[in-house]
């Protein structure tokens, strides 16, 4: 699994962050960084809230 | 028993988002989605945002994927309207005909407000549904000589945001003293009638709309309670919504600005309801509240959904943090929790003056809201801290 964020969406308003601090993380820049681009298989259910949450629909989930 | 179907009624954010949590847990019974709008079902907040300013297309709106659909397989039934209810029989009657239901979620939303004796005029618009937006952006796209935005709440400040991008001339009228006065507080109020006046625009504050004057059918002039005569050709109401529950008047469900629901989201045996028509006691703030956000529509959907599945013994209560922003001009405002008139208020970080800053609420001694202005980071952080049930000093105090 691989997460990917479309840049141009995302607004930096940190709700992946607050689901997923260890994969997420909106810095005092007000840029997100993806931490860790290749969680684990078990951890997709976590990503996918992190996909329906996104208020941008910035975030997508790759095989 | 377990559950052999579930209707949803009201095919929008807090409907599909619950028809996926269903399908999520495992409910393999039939799964029946009915909506009024033909429309397959869409997202709102970009259609008072891009969607009106054209820099996107309306099929970049969709709230799911056509394939992600077909994977629910559900029977779905849009331009289909629910028109009544009765609990003791389990009758739901729809333009369709009449059935018979095993469990039924409500999200039938929201419509907007108008204003009075204006309905029929045309060039009088409400901004809610895709079909709204379209024809508003194509009267933008006319170029009017001038947009009257009544009602300074977030629909119309993002409505006259979006005018403003377009070099349009917008008059803005508000009732109370400072716009959003009642949702964020006086103080807070003033600094978004300032952004909207530094972006040029007019706006008039403590002053009603006495009539909306027309000729040969369309607007010509909103007269205001003070007299003054405002020329115009364009007029959108932002007013608020009232919730759609007319359906359900009779059926056993108890209504009252809303579908009033318990703790659990459980407003009948077999019966929850979600999202801006749904009413119930979140026992986090002692208060029983209405919401209509964006990410209320999405957590409660997925809540009265799984509520459905649940046992009275095992269900829990529904008590989030209530959260949503809004997009004006090259603002991002958001607001997470509960603020009231006389809270105290403290900045925390920027300026108010920069309109850039977070600044936080706090009600006998807790943290109970957090505003941002371009400044979402921070305002999840504090969120975070309004969940945990944090002190109001030490949520000033802390490093963010
Ligand atoms: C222009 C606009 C901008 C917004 N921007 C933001 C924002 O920036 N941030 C934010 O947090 N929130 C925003 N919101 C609010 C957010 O979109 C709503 O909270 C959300 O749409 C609520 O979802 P819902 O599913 O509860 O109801 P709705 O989206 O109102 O959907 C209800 C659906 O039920 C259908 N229906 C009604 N009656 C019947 C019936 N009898 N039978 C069958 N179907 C029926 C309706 O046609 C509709 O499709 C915005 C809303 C609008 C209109
Ligand atoms: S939730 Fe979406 S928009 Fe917000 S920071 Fe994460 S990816 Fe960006």
């Amino acid at each position: 699994m691989k997460i990917v964020v479309d840049f141009d969406l995302c607004e930096s308003n940190a709700i992946c962050m607050q689901i997923a601090p260890d994969v997420f993380e909106v810095r005092d820049d007000d840029f997100l960084y993806v931490l860790n681009e290749h969680p684990d298989e078990g951890d997709r259910a976590r990503m996918e809230e992190c996909v329906q949450r996104c208020p941008k629909q910035a975030i997508s989930l790759e095989d | 028993m377990p559950r052999q179907s579930i209707h949803v009624v009201g095919a929008s954010l807090a409907g599909i988002r619950a028809v996926e949590a269903l399908r999520r847990r495992g409910f393999d019974g039939r799964i029946v989605l009915i909506g009024a709008e033909s429309h397959l079902p869409y997202d709102r907040p970009p259609l008072s945002k891009q969607v009106l300013a054209g820099s996107w297309d309306t099929d970049r709106i969709h709230l799911t994927k056509p394939q992600t659909l077909d994977e629910l397989a559900i029977d779905l039934r849009l331009g289909v309207r629910a028109t009544g209810f009765d609990l003791e029989s389990r009758t739901l009657s729809t333009s369709d005909g009449d059935e018979v239901v095993d469990g039924l979620l409500v999200t039938t939303g929201a419509r907007c407000r108008t204003l009075p004796g204006a309905e029929t005029i045309g060039g009088v618009h409400v901004l809610r549904d895709l079909d709204q937006a379209l024809t508003l952006r194509a009267e933008l796209e006319a170029g009017p000589r001038r947009v009257v935005v009544v009602g300074a709440g977030f629909i119309g400040a993002e409505v006259a945001a979006t005018c403003r991008a377009r070099e349009l001339d917008v008059t803005m009228v508000e009732a109370l003293p400072t716009p959003l006065g009642r949702v964020l507080g006086e103080r807070m109020g003033e600094v978004c009638a300032e952004v909207h006046r530094r972006h040029g625009v007019d706006l008039r504050t403590n002053v009603g709309v006495d009539r909306v004057e027309a000729e040969r059918g369309r607007v010509t002039s909103v007269v205001l309670t003070d007299g003054t005569e405002i020329d115009t050709d364009l007029v959108v109401v932002g007013i608020g919504v009232v919730p759609n529950t007319e359906w359900l008047e009779g059926s056993g469900l108890t209504i009252d600005n809303g579908v009033v629901c318990d703790a659990t989201m459980l407003a009948g045996p077999g019966v929850t309801a979600a999202g801006d028509v749904a009413r119930w006691p979140n026992h986090r703030f002692d208060e029983v509240m209405r919401v209509e956000h964006w990410d209320n529509a999405i957590e409660q959907g997925v809540h009265a959904a799984e509520r459905l599945l649940t046992s009275d013994a095992e269900a829990q209560p529904f008590a989030p943090v209530p959260w949503f922003w809004s997009d004006q001009y090259d603002r991002k405002i958001q607001l997470a929790g509960r603020v009231r008139p006389g809270d105290e208020v403290e900045v925390v970080t920027g300026t108010l003056e920069d309109h850039r800053f977070a600044a936080l609420y706090g009600r006998e001694g807790k943290l109970v809201g957090v505003l941002g202005f371009n400044r979402p980071r921070h305002v999840m952080q504090y969120k975070t801290m309004i969940e945990n049930g944090t002190s109001f000093a030490d949520a000033i105090a802390a490093e963010v």
